[in-house]
């Protein structure tokens, strides 16, 4: 079935607004939970969002979420209706949560064009014991064995002249609404036949096309939905079922006193439905009970979001590419060879009005693609509730900063190594509640997620004042693993700290659920690196262990410098660029093992020629006719000989084709990029370049 | 639904058109011949730019159209000796499993349908000198020979080359 579906825009839309649903409830029980109590309007809330989840799961068939929302949607309905006094709300937030991740676990199915098959009797079982249990201490005198909380009923007035339910069958007429930006109301409709089928044996519905007539949309949005039926279950329960329905907005349900309507609208079936509608509703008009469904509290917010809209991160990326397109063709054209040496001054002007606007909307478009770092640290508080709580430690989360913003792409590079990094922090740096009290700390360990911007470049910090790194420790781990490749003493602190990112390192004793396999922090770095950026490790013991990830804002366009080495092109990120400049033949050094150093205002440098290093053939080979480069990154700098400057230019990111990419990684390439003439550029990763000068010096 | 039939349909009628197709090309006296479903166009040569520690055969990369793919040298693939590219060196950009590869060859000659009972597999060579050749086609009185694209871009030799690079 969801295969058959799985291209469906039905599909994302569900998998979207339950994603954020499920976000949404995440926070409100820990909000809830860290009050130590679930308030009226927070009941309400995940009262709603439940509602809403099962709904839209039942309508896609996928019948496992919606159970598990209706029994977590029960137990609130009572925490709504009965308002109990006694609630244990660590374990009510427990259930909650677990009944979130199974949603969450089967939504994964579903994203993945699996069907959703998630066994849920165990935690259905606990979700019932629990309200079970919940009535029990709080009202001792009820009969306990009255699980289903009756439906709603009591609020709606029932006409007089009803039949009463034994008798044989009822006849009923509704007319159902949908919200008014819900789409696909067709569908939506077949979904309520579909599911009222099971209880009816008789029944009509106008418009009658609804699957393949997709004008049957307009009609419904117009007048509504109308369906007839014959049943046998009583008004209430047809009530509640179609209360169910996702994107409910109104529904009318009347019971008919004999079977004359449903004879005319048999009869009427093929009567423009309009009309048909409209003598309806004057035979009917003296029975009609109403009834509306209680309008949700961000049914209020709606009105302010409107001016947003959600918008495929692929039709983005498509523009991003686009805009990539028109920078290169700008500079196609303003730096067209065909105008070297031309007077023009008119062009230019106009070129540079090209520009600047063609400036601005790369600007916008990035704008557009930035996302604020609020809901990836968000999520942590989840992490951390979940590993405190199991762990026993006492920790609490600060978040700093968390309106900085970052390019979408690189949000989701950064979202598990903050996880891991959280994880760790609480597993390895925060002692025990004991050992803390013994230190003198005061008792909740503190874990600080700081987000800053730096020049082009973000700032994530990930802090927290427990034991530190035990830097003998790590050494000692190091060796036995053999991951050390130079003398321990001749390390620095930051390199022995670093080695707590090799693959395999865990100073863990023993695999816990949470860490010892050493797989965590080496996907950090692996994430960090793939977004081009980098992490630093800082340590006080007994004060605590700072993480620093340091990723670049974004990675479609950088500001570039390009440079030529015989034949070939390649750019330099700008900003890693300190110096450029030309040295005298006697400021060259050269070492016995044949490297190259230059000394510059006193400081030695090592020299790396791009020609040597990329086999390239070019005539200038002499250091006083090429030009040194003098790169940075991380408090290291290198010069590269190249053969000339060309120029500064911003250039758009391509990666290097995936077949290159699976042969092999190249050295100090970090992609390419196409240049004004059409010609691809090379681009340098400076930090690549780096590691490869000092491997060779070391070797 | 009605369009996801008709599409379907549409999609079967193409790999009908295609099927039993192949382009033919020439590396000096031999021709070989490329199933045509994996070729999105032919292309003159274009500018390269070399990119640093491949494979030979891996002359570099081109702008397509603003879509950078690699482009090998099936001459230096197939360790034959190097010839200078003249006007009729053609590049045909393959498409094998979302990778995209141009493959420059000497000349390119014509699309050709060579049924099914004209294929035979190739000869069994111990030194396993055939491995890029999946089939052998018979078209009147010449042979082509077929390319097994697969083997041509995802191959063992490939990483051995790597490793000893490395």
């Amino acid at each position: 079935m969801s295969g058959q579906f799985s291209d469906e825009p039905m599909i994302d839309v569900y998998i979207f607004e339950t994603t954020q649903n499920i976000e949404q409830l995440e926070q409100i029980i820990l909000a809830s939970e860290k009050e130590s109590n679930f308030g009226e309007a927070a009941i309400n809330e995940i009262f709603r969002l439940m509602h809403t989840i099962k709904g839209s799961s039942a309508m896609m068939l996928f019948n496992n979420i919606a159970t598990v929302a209706h029994a977590v949607e029960d137990l609130f309905f009572f925490l709504r209706e009965s308002k109990p006094a006694q609630v244990d709300c660590a374990m009510l937030s427990d259930l909650v949560l677990s009944g979130i991740d199974f949603t969450k676990v089967e939504l994964a199915k579903v994203k993945n064009g699996d069907t959703p098959d998630g066994e849920a009797t165990q935690l259905m079982q606990e979700i019932r014991d629990f309200l079970q249990l919940l009535k029990q201490t709080n009202f001792p005198a009820a009969p306990p064995p009255d699980r289903t909380p009756a439906p709603v009923n009591q609020q709606y007035y029932i006409s007089s002249d009803r039949r009463t339910p034994h008798l044989a069958q009822n006849l009923f007429k509704a007319v159902i609404f949908f919200e008014d930006d819900c789409e696909m109301e067709n569908i939506r409709a077949y979904s309520i036949v579909h599911n009222l089928k099971e209880f009816t044996s008789d029944l009509h519905y106008v418009p009658v096309d609804i699957i393949d007539n997709d004008a049957s949309v307009a009609v419904i949005r117009e007048n509504g939905f109308t369906i007839l039926l014959k049943t046998d279950s009583d008004y209430a329960e047809i009530h509640k079922l179609l209360n169910n329905t996702a994107f409910l907005k109104d529904f009318e349900l009347i019971e008919l006193a004999d079977e004359q309507e449903f004879v005319t609208f048999q009869t009427a079936n093929n009567l423009n439905p309009m009309e048909l509608e409209l003598k309806l509703h004057e035979q009917l008009a003296e029975k009609v009970v109403l009834n509306s469904v209680p309008k949700a509290p961000t049914e209020l917010k709606s009105g302010v979001a409107q001016s947003i809209i959600s918008v495929n991160v692929d039709k983005l990326d498509k523009l991003m590419d686009l805009v990539g397109e028109l920078v290169i063709a700008e500079a196609m054209v303003t730096q067209n060879p065909d105008l070297t040496g031309l007077e023009l001054d008119n062009f230019h002007k106009a070129a540079r009005q090209l520009r600047k606007i063609s400036g601005e909307l790369q600007d916008m478009v990035m704008s557009i693609r930035m996302v604020p770092l609020a809901t990836t640290f968000q999520k942590m508080h989840r992490i951390l509730r979940d590993m405190s709580k199991r762990l026993g430690k006492e920790v609490t989360l600060e978040i700093v900063g968390e309106q900085t913003e970052v390019d979408k792409n690189i949000i989701e590079h950064i979202s598990d190594p903050l996880m891991h990094l959280v994880r760790n922090s609480i597993d390895h740096g925060i002692e025990s509640n004991q050992q803390r009290l013994a230190a003198g700390k005061t008792a909740p360990a503190t874990i600080t997620l700081e987000a800053t911007n730096a020049g082009g470049d973000v700032l994530i910090l990930v802090k927290d004042n427990g034991k530190g790194l035990d830097q003998a420790k790590i050494l000692q781990r190091a060796e036995q693993h053999g991951l050390l490749n130079k003398p321990a003493a001749e390390m620095s602190d930051r390199e022995i700290y670093n080695l707590i990112f090799l693959p395999g390192f865990s100073t863990q004793e023993q695999v816990t659920e949470f860490s010892g396999r050493g797989v965590g922090m080496d996907v950090v770095v692996k994430n960090i690196e793939a977004v081009g950026g980098c992490v630093l490790v800082d340590s006080t013991p007994g004060e605590g262990t700072k993480v620093t990830l340091k990723i670049p804002l974004t990675l479609a366009i950088i500001d570039g410098m390009n440079i030529r080495v015989g034949n070939s092109r390649y750019t330099l990120p700008t900003t890693s660029i300190k110096e450029s400049f030309r040295p005298k033949p006697n400021d060259i050094i050269t070492d016995p093992n044949g490297n190259e150093v230059i000394m510059v205002r006193g400081q030695c440098f090592p020299v790396l020629r791009l020609h040597d290093l990329y086999q390239v053939a070019t005539a200038m080979t002499d250091f006083t006719e090429g030009i040194l480069i003098m790169v940075e990154q991380d408090t290291s700098s290198i010069c590269l000989y190249a053969d000339e400057l060309l120029g500064q230019q911003q250039v758009v990111v391509k990666t290097l084709p995936n077949y290159i990419k699976s042969l092999k990684k190249i050295t100090g390439l970090s992609g390419c990029t196409l240049l004004g003439d059409g010609s691809i550029s090379l681009i340098l990763d400076v930090g690549g370049l780096l590691e490869h000068v000092t491997h060779q010096v070391r070797s | 639904m009605a369009d996801r039939i008709l599409d379907e349909v549409v999609l079967d009628q193409e790999e009908d058109t295609q099927k039993g197709k192949y382009l033919t090309f020439n590396l000096g006296n031999e021709f070989y011949g490329i199933e045509i479903k994996f070729v999105t166009e032919i292309i003159g040569l274009q500018p390269i730019t070399e990119v640093p520690e491949l494979p030979d055969y891996i002359r570099g990369i081109i702008n397509l159209r603003g879509k950078i793919i690699p482009v090998m040298d099936v001459r230096t693939r197939f360790k034959k000796p190097q010839l200078a590219y003249n006007d009729r060196t053609c590049v045909i950009v393959i498409d094998i499993a979302e990778n995209s590869i141009g493959l420059i060859v000497d000349s390119v000659s014509e699309v050709l349908a060579i049924p099914e009972t004209d294929i035979v597999p190739p000869p069994e060579v111990s030194s396993g000198g055939n491995r890029y050749i999946k089939a052998i086609g018979k078209v009147e009185n010449t042979v082509k020979l077929i390319l097994d694209c697969d083997a041509l871009i995802n191959e063992e030799e490939v990483k051995i080359i790597t490793a000893a690079v490395e």
